[in-house]
C-alpha cells in the first residue's frame, strides 16, 4: 500500500508536468487574447496523431519527430488564429471566440475521425515500455522523459516571457492592451504569435499524452480540454505559475483516488474545482476579482 | 407607415406559424417527416428555454445538457420503477422538469458567482461531472443504457402524433413564456444584468436572485423536453443523453436566428435542427455531418454575428440603399434613401 502510494504520487507530479505545459499554453493565451481556446484539447490530440503519423509512416522517432510537430502545430495554430479569431471584434467577443474555437475543435474532430477512424491507436517506442527501477517501485521511463520535456519546454516559455524583448511585448499586451498599442507594440502580431506558442506546446504535450495514455482516439480531446480547463479556473486565469502547482495538485490528487476508486477519479478535477471556485471564485493564483463583464 | 400594422402583424404571424406547424403532421403523414418534426419543435422549446436564460442575461451556459439530460434519465427511471406506461407517461414531464430545476438551484448558486468565461467553463466543467456521473452510477444503467417502456398499443401510422403534439405544446408555451418574459419587469432586470451588472446591481437589481431564476425557469423547460426526447427514441446511453455537441447545437441554433430575441431561437432551431437531421441521413459517416456543422458554426459567427434576422435586415435595407442611390442621381434622393435605411434599421433594432 505504502509503495503503491509513493508510485501514485511520483507518477501523479511527473505526468502533472506535461498537463502543466499544456494548460500553459491555454492560460498564456487567456492572458493575452483574453479568449480561452476550448480547442486546446483536440489540438493535442492533433499533435499525438501528428507524431503517430511520424512515427508510423516515415519511422521518424518520436523525440525526433518533435523537431517537425512543434513548428507545424505553431503554423498551425497563427492560421487558426488568423482566419477564425482576428476577425472577432465587438461586445460579443468573448463568447463568439470560445465558440469559434469549439467549432475549429469539431472540425479538427471530425477530420481527425475520418483520417484515423474511432479506435484506439498508441504510440511505441522503446523508451515507453521499459522503465526504471526507484525506491522500490518502478516508474516508465516515458514518464521522466516527458516530465523534462515540460520543464524544458516551460523552462524556455519562461526565458522568452521574462528574458527577451517580445517577451516584454507579451507582457506588456497581458497587462494592458491599449496601452501596448499607445507604445507601438503590435498587437495583433503579439496576439498571433502567442497563439502560435500556445499551440505549439501541444505538440509537445500530444506526444507524451499519446505515450502515458496508453492510447488515444479523436474523442479524447473532451477528456483533456476538460482538465485543462480545471487546471486553468483552478490555478486562476492568466496565472502560468498557477498553472503549474494546480496541474501538479490535480494529477496527484487523481492519481491517489485512482487507488481506491478508479471510475471516479476523474471527477476529483471538477469536485476540487466547484469547491475552490465556491470559497474564491478567482481561482487560487487568480489576478484580481473578476473582470466587469 | 408600419407602426399601425406591425402590432397586429405580429401576433397574427406567429398564429399563422402555429396553425402550419399544427396540420403540418396531419398533410405529411410521412413518419420520417414527423420524426424530424418532433426532434425539431424539442429543439424549439430547448433552444427558446436556453435563450431566456443565456441570451437575455449575457451568462452563456455550455451546459444546459444537464438538465435535458436530468430530464431524460428522471422520466427512464420513474417511468420504469412505477410501471407507468402510454400516455400517462407524459403527466411525468413536469416531474422531471422540476427534477431539472431543482438540480439547476445548486449549479446555479456557484457558477452564477463567477462571470463570463469562468462561468462558462464552470457550466462545461457541470456538464462532465454529469455525463461521468450517468456512466458510473447505477441508477442510470451505466454505459449499458437503459430502456424506456415502449407505447405498445399505439398505431404505428400515426406513432409520432402525439410526441409531436406534446412537443409542439412545450414549445409553443415556452414561446409564449419567454415573449412574456420579454415584456416584464423581470426581463428588464436580465437585460440590465446583460448589459452591466455592476450597474444594474448599482441601481438596485437584485441579481442572484433574477438569474438564479431565470437559470431555474430554463431548466425547467429544458428538462421537460429532455424527457419527452428520451422517450420519443425510447433508449438511454449516457454519451447520447449528455452530449457536448448539445450544448453547441443550442448555442448555434440561438446564434443563428439572433441571441436574446423571440423569434431568433424559433428560426434557427426550424432552420438548423432539420438541416442536421437531413445531413446525417444522407451521410454515412457521423464525422462528415460534424465536420458540415463546425464549418457552418464558423460562418454564422464570422459573417453573421448577431443572426440571421438582425444582420439580414441590415443587409437588405443597406442593399436597398444603394439601389435606390444609384437609380437616381438627383441630390435628394441619396438623403431619402438614408432617411429610409435609419427607419430600417430602427424598425430592426426594435424587432430584435
Amino acid at each position: 500500500m505504502g509503495s503503491q502510494i509513493a508510485q501514485a504520487i511520483a507518477a501523479g507530479i511527473l505526468g502533472g508536468g506535461v498537463y502543466a505545459l499544456m494548460a500553459a499554453g491555454l492560460t498564456l493565451v487567456f492572458g493575452v487574447l483574453d479568449i480561452i481556446n476550448v480547442a486546446q484539447g483536440i489540438l493535442v490530440v492533433l499533435g499525438a496523431y501528428l507524431s503517430y503519423v511520424l512515427s508510423v509512416h516515415l519511422h521518424i522517432d518520436l523525440l525526433l519527430g518533435l523537431l517537425i510537430t512543434v513548428p507545424a502545430m505553431f503554423v498551425i495554430g497563427v492560421v487558426i488564429y488568423w482566419l477564425f479569431i482576428r476577425p472577432l471584434r465587438g461586445a460579443e467577443r468573448t463568447s463568439m471566440t470560445l465558440l469559434a474555437c469549439f467549432a475549429v475543435a469539431l472540425i479538427i474532430e471530425g477530420v481527425l475521425y475520418r483520417e484515423f477512424g474511432s479506435n484506439y491507436v498508441s504510440l511505441k517506442a522503446s523508451y515507453i515500455s521499459s522503465s526504471v527501477h526507484v525506491l522500490g517501485f518502478y516508474l516508465p521511463d516515458i514518464y521522466l522523459i516527458g516530465f523534462a520535456l515540460a520543464v524544458v519546454a516551460i523552462g524556455a516559455l519562461y526565458l522568452v516571457l521574462y528574458r527577451t524583448t517580445f517577451g516584454r511585448t507579451i507582457r506588456a499586451t497581458m497587462q494592458n492592451q491599449t496601452a501596448a498599442r499607445l507604445i507601438g507594440i503590435d498587437v495583433n502580431r503579439v496576439a498571433a504569435l502567442t497563439f502560435g506558442i500556445g499551440t505549439a506546446v501541444t505538440a509537445i504535450g500530444g506526444m507524451v499524452y499519446g505515450a502515458i495514455s496508453g492510447g488515444f482516439t479523436p474523442n479524447s480531446g473532451y477528456d483533456l480540454i476538460s482538465r485543462l480547463l480545471a487546471i486553468v479556473i483552478l490555478a486562476g486565469m492568466g496565472s502560468i505559475g498557477g498553472a503549474l502547482v494546480a496541474a501538479v495538485f490535480m494529477t496527484t490528487a487523481e492519481a491517489l483516488v485512482d487507488i481506491w476508486q478508479p471510475d471516479w477519479s476523474v471527477a476529483v478535477f471538477y469536485l476540487a474545482l466547484v469547491i475552490i471556485l465556491t470559497i474564491r471564485p478567482t481561482g487560487l493564483f487568480g489576478r484580481r476579482a473578476a473582470r466587469a463583464q | 407607415m408600419p407602426d399601425r400594422l406591425t402590432p397586429l402583424l405580429r401576433p397574427g404571424g406567429a398564429l399563422v406559424v402555429l396553425a402550419v406547424i399544427a396540420v403540418f403532421p396531419l398533410v405529411f403523414t410521412n413518419p420520417t417527416a414527423t420524426n424530424f418534426g418532433v426532434v425539431t419543435l424539442i429543439f424549439v422549446a430547448v433552444c427558446s428555454a436556453w435563450n431566456l436564460f443565456s441570451g437575455f442575461s449575457g451568462y452563456l451556459s455550455l451546459g444546459h445538457a444537464v438538465f435535458y439530460g436530468t430530464g431524460a434519465y428522471f422520466l427512464v427511471v420513474a417511468a420504469n420503477d412505477w410501471h407507468v406506461s402510454g400516455s400517462a407517461v407524459f403527466l411525468l414531464l413536469p416531474l422531471a422538469g422540476i427534477v431539472a430545476a431543482i438540480i439547476a438551484v445548486p449549479l446555479g448558486l456557484v457558477a452564477l458567482r463567477v462571470r463570463r468565461h469562468t462561468f462558462v467553463v464552470i457550466t462545461i466543467a457541470f456538464f462532465f461531472i454529469a455525463q461521468l456521473s450517468a456512466s458510473n452510477l447505477g441508477v442510470t444503467g451505466g454505459s449499458s443504457g437503459a430502456i424506456v417502456p415502449v407505447p405498445g398499443n399505439w398505431s404505428p401510422a400515426t406513432y409520432n402524433n402525439p410526441f409531436y403534439y406534446m412537443a409542439l405544446i412545450i414549445a409553443a408555451a415556452t414561446v409564449a413564456l419567454c415573449w412574456q418574459v420579454r415584456r416584464s419587469r423581470f426581463g428588464l432586470q436580465l437585460r440590465a444584468i446583460r448589459d452591466d451588472e455592476d450597474r444594474a446591481a448599482g441601481l438596485g437589481v437584485r441579481a442572484m436572485p433574477v438569474k438564479l431564476t431565470a437559470l431555474v425557469i430554463s431548466a425547467f423547460i429544458t428538462g421537460m423536453a429532455g424527457a419527452l426526447w428520451v422517450y420519443f427514441i425510447g433508449e438511454a446511453f449516457p454519451q447520447f443523453v449528455f452530449d457536448p455537441l448539445f450544448d453547441l447545437a443550442v448555442v448555434l441554433m440561438a446564434f443563428f436566428g439572433g441571441l436574446g430575441t423571440i423569434a431568433g431561437p424559433v428560426l434557427g432551431a426550424l432552420i438548423l435542427e432539420p438541416t442536421q437531421l437531413w445531413l446525417n441521413l444522407q451521410q454515412s459517416n457521423e464525422y462528415e455531418s460534424q465536420i458540415l456543422f463546425g464549418a457552418l458554426f464558423l460562418v454564422v459567427i464570422l459573417f453573421l454575428p448577431r443572426g440571421v434576422l438582425p444582420t439580414g435586415a441590415e443587409y437588405a435595407s443597406a442593399l436597398r440603399a444603394r439601389l435606390l442611390r444609384r437609380r437616381g442621381d438627383q441630390p435628394a434622393v441619396p438623403a431619402q434613401a438614408d432617411a429610409q435605411t435609419q427607419a430600417d434599421a430602427q424598425a430592426a433594432g426594435s424587432a430584435s
